[in-house]
C-alpha cells in the first residue's frame, strides 16, 4: 500500500512490479493465517470496501467530478445479477456483467443532465438521483419492493458463486479488486487519463484544447458505474439478502465516497488505504458501542475528512508524503503532490 | 378532484413550500457569496430543531417563544463553522470544499447521534397546536404558524439585503467580490455574516417545525436535497428566487404526492431538479 507513495510514474517498473506483487503474494496467503471466519469477514470488507474506493476514484478522482451517489450503481448491480439468478437462473458470472452494463448505461442516462453542473452541484445531483431510485425501488412490486430478494439457497459452488465457507469469497472479491485497480492503473497511463486529469485541473484549458468534456466525463462515469456494480453484484452473492437499504441507501454512497476521499483522491492507492482505515474505524466502534456505534465512526471519520480537506487535500497518503518530505534526513519525495487547483 | 380537495392540496402545498423556502433561502445566500455549496445545511435545521427540543425539555421554553434564542444560537454556529473550518478552504480546491462541508455533514450527524441517541423525538403540546378549519379547508395551525414565520423570516432577510447599508454590502460581495472589496467592504467579515445569516434562517426553519415534525439526527437529509432543488429552481444565488421556488416544489410535492401516490412525493420533487436543469439550467431568476 505504501508502495504508490513512493515510487514514481518514473521509477523502474521492476521496482513497482515487486512491489505489487509482494503486496499481491500477502493478500493471497493472509486468508491462510487468518483462519477465524469473522476475521475473514473483516478482510472481505476492506476488500470490498477497497473496490469501491477504486471505482469511485475514476469519475471523483481522475475527473474530479464528485459523485455523493454511487450506491445507485451499487445497487443496478445487486439487483440485476439477482433477479436474472432468481427469475432466469443466469449464473452470476453473466448477472454481474449485465448488471455492469445496466449501470453504465444509466451513467450515461444521467450524466446527460447531471454533468450540465459544476463541481458541487454535480454532487448534489447524484445525491438526488440516487435517492429517486431508492424510492423507485423500494415501491416497486417487481423489485419486491421493502421486503427484499433472498438468493437460491439450493444452489451453490463457483458456477453460482454461493459457499459456506467465507474463503471462495474472500478470492473472489480479490480478484474484482484486482480487476479494478488493473482498469484504473490502465486509464491512468492512457490518454483518457490525461484527459480526465485534464478535465478536473484546468477543464477551460482542456475545452480549448478540444477535449469534449462531457463526452470524458461520462466514460469516466459509465466506468466506474461498471465496476461499482459489479461489487455490487458481489455484495449479493455474499450476503444471500438485498434490499433496497442495504444497497441502494444514500449510507452506501457516503461510505463509497469518503474511503477514496480519506485515503486520498486521484491516486491508485488511496482507496485501499481509505478502505483499511474506515472499515477498521467501523468496526471497532462496533464493538466498543455496539451495533450503531453510537455515532462514534461517524465523528472519527468525519473529523478525519475535514482535516485532510483543510490540510492536505491529497487524503491520507498525501499526508503521509508530507509527513516523509518534513523528517530530518529524509529524501526529497519521489511524487510532487498532485494539484488540484480549480480556477473559478 | 372537486374543488373543496384541490384547495386542500394548495393549501398544504404553499405551507409546507414556504419551509422550503427558509431552509433554501440560507443556501443559495451561502452559494451566491461565495461559491460553495454547505452540505452541512440541513444539519443547521436538525441543531434548530434539537435547540428547540432540550429548551423545552429542561426548560419548558415553547419552541415558538424561543425561537429569537434559536435564531442566535445557529448564527454563532454559521460563525464558528465559517471561523474554524471554512475561511481555511475558501482558496482550496473544489474538491478540498465539498469535503470540508460533506465531512461537517457526517460529524454534526455523528455527534447528534452520539449524544442525543437516535430515537425520533416530540415536542408534545406546544402553544401552537390543533386545527383550524377554513370553511371546508382545514390546516394544522402548527404549519400554518410555521409558514406565517417562513414569511416573516424570509422577507425580514429580504429587507435586510435591499434596505440596510449591512445587507447591501453583501448583496456587492454576492455580485463582484473583488469590486467590493475595492469599495472597502470587508470580505472575509461578509463571509461570516452569510454563513451566520444562512445558518440562522435554517435554525429558524428547524425550530418553526420542531413542533410538528419528528426530531432525530439524520432529519436534515430530508430537508437538505429538497432545499438544493429549490435553489436549483429558483436561479443559485437568488433569494427572490428561492422564496418563489420553494413555494413551487411545496406545491408540486403536495398535488404530486397527491395525484401518483405519496410514496412518491420526494421522488417527484427530485425528479424536477432533472427536468429543470434540463429545460431551463439557470433556474427561474438565476443568471444566466
Amino acid at each position: 500500500m505504501t508502495t504508490g507513495t513512493t515510487l514514481s510514474r518514473k521509477a523502474p517498473i521492476s521496482r513497482k512490479a515487486m512491489g505489487t506483487g509482494a503486496l499481491l503474494a500477502l493478500a493471497a496467503v493472509l486468508p491462510l493465517a487468518i483462519t477465524e471466519p469473522s476475521q475473514q469477514n473483516f478482510l472481505i470488507l476492506i476488500l470490498m470496501g477497497a473496490q469501491m474506493g477504486v471505482a469511485w476514484n475514476i469519475v471523483g478522482g481522475y475527473a474530479g467530478q464528485v459523485s455523493l451517489g454511487h450506491a445507485v450503481f451499487y445497487g443496478i448491480g445487486a439487483y440485476t445479477s439477482t433477479m436474472l439468478l432468481t427469475t432466469l437462473g443466469l449464473t452470476p458470472w453473466i448477472g454481474a456483467l449485465a448488471g455492469g452494463l445496466l449501470a453504465a448505461l444509466f451513467a450515461l442516462a444521467m450524466g446527460w443532465p447531471c454533468f450540465r453542473l459544476k463541481g458541487h452541484y454535480f454532487a448534489m445531483a447524484t445525491i438526488a438521483v440516487a435517492e429517486i431510485m431508492q424510492i423507485l425501488v423500494t415501491n416497486s412490486d417487481f423489485l419486491e419492493g421493502a421486503v427484499g430478494l433472498y438468493l437460491p439457497m439450493d444452489r451453490g459452488g463457483w458456477g453460482w458463486l454461493i459457499f459456506l465457507s467465507k474463503l471462495p469469497y474472500y478470492y473472489i472479491i480479490l480478484g474484482l479488486l484486482v480487476l479494478t485497480v488493473l482498469v484504473s492503473w490502465a486509464i491512468e497511463r492512457s490518454h483518457i487519463g490525461y484527459y480526465f486529469r485534464a478535465i478536473k485541473d484546468e477543464p477551460e484549458a482542456a475545452r480549448a484544447l478540444g477535449v469534449s468534456l462531457t463526452r470524458y466525463k461520462l466514460i469516466a462515469l459509465s466506468v466506474s458505474a461498471f465496476l461499482t456494480a459489479m461489487g455490487g453484484s458481489f455484495y449479493a452473492q455474499k450476503e444471500m439478502f438485498i434490499d433496497p437499504g442495504s444497497v441502494f441507501a444514500g449510507t452506501i454512497s457516503i461510505k463509497i465516497a469518503l474511503i477514496a476521499i480519506l485515503g486520498g483522491v486521484g491516486r491508485l492507492t488511496g482507496p485501499v488505504l481509505g478502505a483499511v482505515i474506515l472499515i477498521t474505524i467501523e468496526e471497532y466502534s462496533r464493538t466498543l458501542f455496539g451495533s450503531t456505534g453510537s455515532g462514534t465512526d461517524m465523528i472519527i471519520y468525519a473529523a478525519m475528512i475535514i482535516l485532510v480537506a483543510v490540510f492536505s487535500p491529497s487524503g491520507v497518503l498525501g499526508l503521509l508524503g508530507d509527513l516523509r518530505r518534513h523528517l530530518p534526513g529524509a529524501k526529497p519525495a519521489a511524487v510532487k503532490t498532485e494539484k488540484m487547483e480549480v480556477r473559478p | 378532484m372537486t374543488a373543496d380537495i384541490f384547495i386542500q392540496v394548495l393549501v398544504s402545498g404553499l405551507l409546507i413550500g414556504l419551509i422550503y423556502a427558509l431552509v433554501a433561502v440560507g443556501l443559495t445566500l451561502i452559494f451566491g457569496v461565495m461559491d460553495i455549496v454547505n452540505f452541512a445545511h440541513g444539519e443547521f435545521l436538525m441543531l434548530g430543531m434539537y435547540a428547540s427540543f432540550w429548551a423545552f425539555a429542561l426548560f419548558a421554553i415553547d419552541p415558538i417563544v424561543a425561537l429569537p434564542l434559536t435564531a442566535l444560537l445557529l448564527f454563532a454556529v454559521g460563525v464558528i463553522v465559517y471561523q474554524t473550518v471554512i475561511r481555511r478552504i475558501l482558496k482550496a480546491p473544489m474538491l478540498s470544499q465539498i469535503f470540508a462541508t460533506f465531512g461537517l455533514m457526517i460529524l454534526l450527524r455523528g455527534l447528534a447521534q452520539f449524544f442525543w441517541k437516535p430515537d425520533h423525538r416530540l415536542i408534545p403540546h406546544s402553544l401552537v397546536s390543533g386545527n383550524i378549519a377554513l370553511g371546508p379547508v382545514q390546516f394544522g395551525l402548527p404549519q400554518f404558524v410555521a409558514a406565517l414565520g417562513a414569511v416573516g423570516v424570509t422577507g425580514a432577510l429580504w429587507m435586510f439585503l435591499h434596505r440596510t447599508r449591512l445587507g447591501t454590502a453583501l448583496e456587492a460581495t454576492a455580485i463582484d467580490r473583488e469590486a467590493a472589496t475595492l469599495m472597502g467592504i470587508d470580505g472575509q467579515k461578509m463571509f461570516a455574516l452569510a454563513w451566520g445569516i444562512g445558518a440562522a434562517c435554517a435554525g429558524l426553519a428547524g425550530g418553526l417545525i420542531a413542533t410538528f415534525f419528528p426530531i432525530f439526527p439524520e432529519v436534515g437529509s430530508n430537508f437538505i436535497l429538497i432545499a438544493f432543488v429549490v435553489v436549483v429552481l429558483g436561479g443559485f444565488g437568488s433569494v427572490t428566487g428561492a422564496f418563489l421556488a420553494g413555494i413551487i416544489v411545496g406545491l408540486i410535492e403536495v398535488l404530486g404526492g397527491f395525484l401518483i401516490g405519496p410514496e412518491y412525493k420526494t421522488a417527484i420533487v427530485l425528479s424536477l431538479l432533472l427536468v429543470v436543469l434540463l429545460v431551463r439550467p439557470r433556474g427561474l431568476l438565476g443568471k444566466a
